[in-house]
């Protein structure tokens, strides 16, 4: 025989100005199976906990219902209380009659009627209720990191630094990511290699970190907890352990000049084997197969062989698949930037002194093609008038993206105020729709690139870049004047927009978590849960999420890793016990849950007879996936699917109440 | 296939070389067109400055009776009537609510079915390059052309389904066909000031000037267009864009369907040619 408390809160005058609460207690204690029901101004205080516990225990109570705010507010308040007091949590029921009721009604009497019913309705629920245990899950505590970038590395060093041992996969020759190839940051100036390099030294040799570079994930399965990763180390040709990175393989290659380089954004060649850049970390060589002339000519040429002292190369080695078993995940692919071939008025990457930021970053860099002095890649002379366009791409629904990327604004005023600095007398032409400087510091940055370095900011938008007599012939609105303007330039940088790194949707469709229509990653809740993805288990950092600077890149991967810490601080996971169970009698296996189910949750089991013959096979809930959603309750067509603590009979019975 | 030809205003009057040397070449290639009978304004200019609903019935009435008439493409060799019928096209195309005021308003059964091409389309796709090329009985080897588009033939790029919106080629390429030499230079899709003609010739002589300033520092002998009005803003307008900047630029603008029928050994009196402002002779002499 059920007993039941009912509680109905004022919530001072939240609930108790909109609604009598005296006539729904009164109206409670008349519904069959209650013992008692009261009102109390505010159940969540410390003395309504204290009278909820007491009527739990006094009253021996079965079950116990509260009248109150939403049960996102108070549910796992009140569901400690009672088990506190030996009931089982799941028989704590709240009726939401503030947000569902006063606070959007006005009708005093209305809002009652509606109060009441909706008592009447979890009474009769948790009538039905049964116990439910919460699912715990096991947990490996190994984590893994997709993507070297600084993203990616701040994560990787932080879950290392908390004890956890980490992999971190990263798929070129050497970690680093973008920020690598960037030259000064903005808006402190600080030389991006300078504060880079000793992170990547640091992930490098941590002894919590497992580095693989030149490698690729090929496979995930599994669950928050127990992921199975399969990942692709890509055969080097070389020999790890032996390798010292002197660097007589390099110098021997007979394929120099031959590539373009990809760390230099095609500004300068490589040799087919190489380094990406003088401070790879490891600094060990690959030999890129698809150009190298031992592979392409049959084994002729060995020349990096013949000069190798140690002895570490190896034409033959094959890919390893490499398996791992981690609890938990980091998706930090990172991004790209747009083509400067998609705006055809702006030369179609044809006009060879139209350059991308990035290609700026690297003309500006010390260890870049012209070792930090400015040079235009047509003649190698050094510009005195350059242009920058801010929103290439960014900002443009019809031929680009509509989102802001970002990054442009500062990076630009950083462009022109290096370019300022290293070349004295030179004039930088800005132009941008808006200037988005809102980060500490920013500002500022962006005043003195205007006022102390002489930058001139045009608002518009640039139409068309020609070339004439050796120079850019840039034209262009003004519109703050209302003039056209036509500049004649030596150089024009490109604030191509930011998108997702390539790859990023089959990246996110083999982690099984869920991506935006551009492809970027989207966050569990966009501003309460911004490190999570939709799937348990795997988390998110840094510009595959969307455009972001260097600071918020790191704190994403920070707070990443700070989320696996606290999942790996515990001994198992536990999973709130309102999930998904199938009826193995009735069910027909027609998988059809399996296509609904948005979170993998769902496999396939086979029933066995004693002899061993599988008699059917059918669906399996993995407890450690599924979020309790009730899409496969839904699409189930023989009912033999149902969320535990919403059982159709709980529902029905809910209906019901409402029809007497 | 029963081929349509919407002439419009400008072939019957301003442009009427254009219509001319269009049916020569055209007869030459052994394709025929028909005009479709009853047809009207295409409202270029105006009508979509003042009533989107005449904007889209003026075209869609005549392409109604191109396709009652069992026609299956239109050429509409001005830029502004095949940009007026194919945005007619177009927006009806994407919204059913529009479509079906338009038709009712028209009182005839359409469905949005015809192809449409401009000039040059219908020239590369219709004909084709390697037929025109086998009629050319007299290259024009050595001339030196420049090639200019203006803003309708391409643009809007996704209504226009046509070329490359910031690099055209294909007039270029119907060029070479003739064995003459397709120009290079930097103002090929520039606006020409087009309308602004009538209302503010300054502006039209500053942005046409610099235009046909560019193709002659380029070293073009000759232009070529697929459009009315920018002929008229490059041919009738060159004199006084000369006067007012004191340079002389004295290029001869010909429809594109006058250098093809040059090519297919026409004379420029057959092609009225004799019609232009700018005097070609000087220039034709050097190939005839």
């Amino acid at each position: 025989m059920a007993r039941i408390g009912v509680f109905v809160c004022w919530c001072g005058s939240n609930i108790a100005g909109t609604v009598d609460v005296k006539r729904v207690a009164e109206e409670a204690a008349k519904i069959p199976g209650v013992v008692e029901a009261i009102d109390y101004k505010y159940m969540c205080s410390d003395p309504g906990q204290n009278a909820f516990r007491n009527m739990i225990k006094d009253k021996n109570l079965t079950g116990v219902v509260l009248a109150a705010c939403s049960p996102h507010m108070h549910e796992n308040t009140f569901r400690k209380a009672a088990i506190k007091e030996g009931l089982n949590p799941y028989f704590v029921e709240i009726a939401n009659i503030r947000e569902q009721v006063s606070w959007v009604h006005e009708d005093k009497e209305k809002a009652t009627e509606k109060a009441i019913d909706l008592l009447k309705m979890m009474v009769e629920k948790v009538k039905r209720n049964k116990p439910i245990e919460d699912v715990r899950v096991p947990l490996t505590k190994k984590a893994l990191v997709i993507g070297g970038g600084i993203s990616g590395i701040q994560a990787a060093l932080d879950i290392a630094n908390g004890g956890v041992e980490v992999i971190l996969v990263e798929k070129e020759p050497s970690i680093g990511g973008k920020m690598i190839q960037l030259d000064e940051t903005f808006p402190t100036l600080d030389c991006s290699s300078c504060i880079m390099t000793p992170k990547m030294v640091e992930a490098y040799q941590h002894p919590n970190i497992k580095l693989y570079t030149y490698s690729e994930l090929e496979d995930v399965s599994g669950y928050i907890g127990n992921f199975n990763v399969k990942i692709r180390k890509k055969a080097r040709s070389i020999v790890e352990k032996d390798c010292t990175g002197c660097g007589d393989c390099w110098n021997a290659c007979p394929m120099h000049k031959n590539v373009k380089s990809e760390f230099n954004v095609n500004l300068s060649e490589r040799t087919a084997i190489y380094v990406p850049f003088p401070q790879a970390v490891p600094l060990i060589p690959v030999i890129d197969r698809s150009v190298c002339l031992h592979y392409k000519k049959g084994g002729k040429c060995q020349k990096c062989y013949d000069a190798c002292g140690p002895k570490c190369i190896n034409f033959d080695l094959q890919d390893e698949i490499i398996e791992e078993k981690v609890g938990a995940i980091v998706a930090a692919t990172g991004y790209d930037l747009m083509e400067n071939s998609l705006y055809g008025e702006y030369g179609y990457g044809q006009f060879k002194d139209v350059v991308s930021g990035l290609q700026f970053e690297r003309l500006l860099s010390a260890s870049g093609p012209t070792e930090g002095v400015i040079k235009r890649p047509s003649d190698g002379k050094t510009p005195e008038t350059i242009v920058f366009i801010q929103c290439v791409g960014s900002r443009d629904p019809e031929k680009g993206v509509p989102y802001c990327s970002k990054v442009c604004c500062m990076y630009t005023a950083k462009h022109a105020k290096l370019f300022a600095h290293k070349v004295h007398g030179s004039q930088s032409y800005v132009f941008y729709i808006d200037i988005r400087a809102t980060s500490k510091g920013y500002e500022e940055f962006v005043r003195s690139t205007m006022e102390n370095d002489g930058a001139i900011y045009l608002r518009g938008r640039v139409s068309k870049i020609y070339e004439n007599g050796g120079k850019l012939i840039v034209k262009g609105a003004d519109t703050l004047s209302g003039n056209q303007v036509e500049i004649a330039a030596d150089m024009v940088v490109l604030a191509t927009g930011v998108i997702p790194k390539k790859g990023s949707d089959k990246m996110a469709q083999m982690l099984g978590i869920s991506y935006d229509k551009y492809g970027f990653y989207t966050e569990s809740h966009p501003k309460l849960r911004p490190a999570e993805s939709s799937t348990a288990g795997i988390y998110l950092a840094g510009m595959a999420q969307g455009p972001r600077d260097i600071p918020e890149s790191v704190v994403s991967g920070s707070a990443a890793a700070s989320k696996i810490l606290g999942l790996f601080s515990k001994s198992e996971y536990e999973v709130e016990g309102t999930i998904a169970s199938v009826n193995k009698t009735t069910c027909v296996g027609c998988f059809y849950c399996q296509r609904v189910c948005a979170y993998s949750a769902i496999s396939k089991e086979e029933v066995k007879d004693r002899s061993g013959n599988v008699l059917k096979v059918v669906a399996n809930v993995n407890s450690g996936l599924c979020t309790g959603c009730g899409a496969c309750v839904n699409a189930c067509f023989s009912k033999s699917i149902d969320v535990r603590g919403f059982m159709d009979e709980q529902i029905f019975a809910e209906i019901k109440s409402l029809a007497v | 296939m029963k081929l349509a030809y919407y002439p419009g205003c400008s072939l019957k009057g301003t442009s009427f070389e254009y219509e001319v040397s269009l049916l020569k070449v055209l007869e030459a290639l052994n394709i025929e067109i028909q005009e479709i009978p009853d047809w009207n304004c295409c409202g270029a200019s105006a009508a979509h400055n003042l009533n989107h609903n005449l904007s889209v019935a003026l075209p869609a009435r005549n392409l109604a009776i191109a396709e009652n008439s069992g026609f299956e493409e239109v050429l509409a060799p001005c830029a502004a009537c095949s940009s007026r019928l194919k945005t007619a096209k177009y927006e009806m195309a994407g919204d059913d609510i529009l479509k079906k005021r338009i038709t009712d308003s028209l009182e005839m059964p359409y469905n949005n079915s015809l192809n449409i091409s401009n000039m040059l389309e219908f020239l590369l796709n219709i004909a084709g390059k390697e037929k025109i090329k086998s009629l050319v009985k007299k290259p024009l080897s050595g001339l030196k052309v420049a090639s200019y588009y203006g803003c309708l033939l391409v643009r809007p790029p996704k209504v226009m389904q046509f070329d490359d919106a910031e690099k055209p080629v294909s007039m270029d390429e119907l060029v070479a066909l003739t064995d003459a030499v397709p120009v290079d230079y930097s103002y090929k899709t520039e606006c020409c000031g087009a309308i602004n003609s009538l209302s503010k010739p300054d502006v039209v002589m500053a942005l046409t000037g610099k235009i046909l300033y560019d193709m002659k520092e380029h070293g073009a002998d000759l232009v070529v267009v697929a459009c009315p009005l920018c002929h008229s803003n490059l041919d009738v307008r060159q004199r006084e864009i000369e006067r007012k900047y004191a340079e002389k630029i004295g290029l001869p603008v010909l429809f594109i369907t006058e250098l093809l029928g040059l090519s297919f050994g026409f004379s420029p009196k057959e092609l009225a040619i004799d019609g232009h402002m700018v005097n070609a002779d000087k220039v034709l002499e050097k190939i005839l």
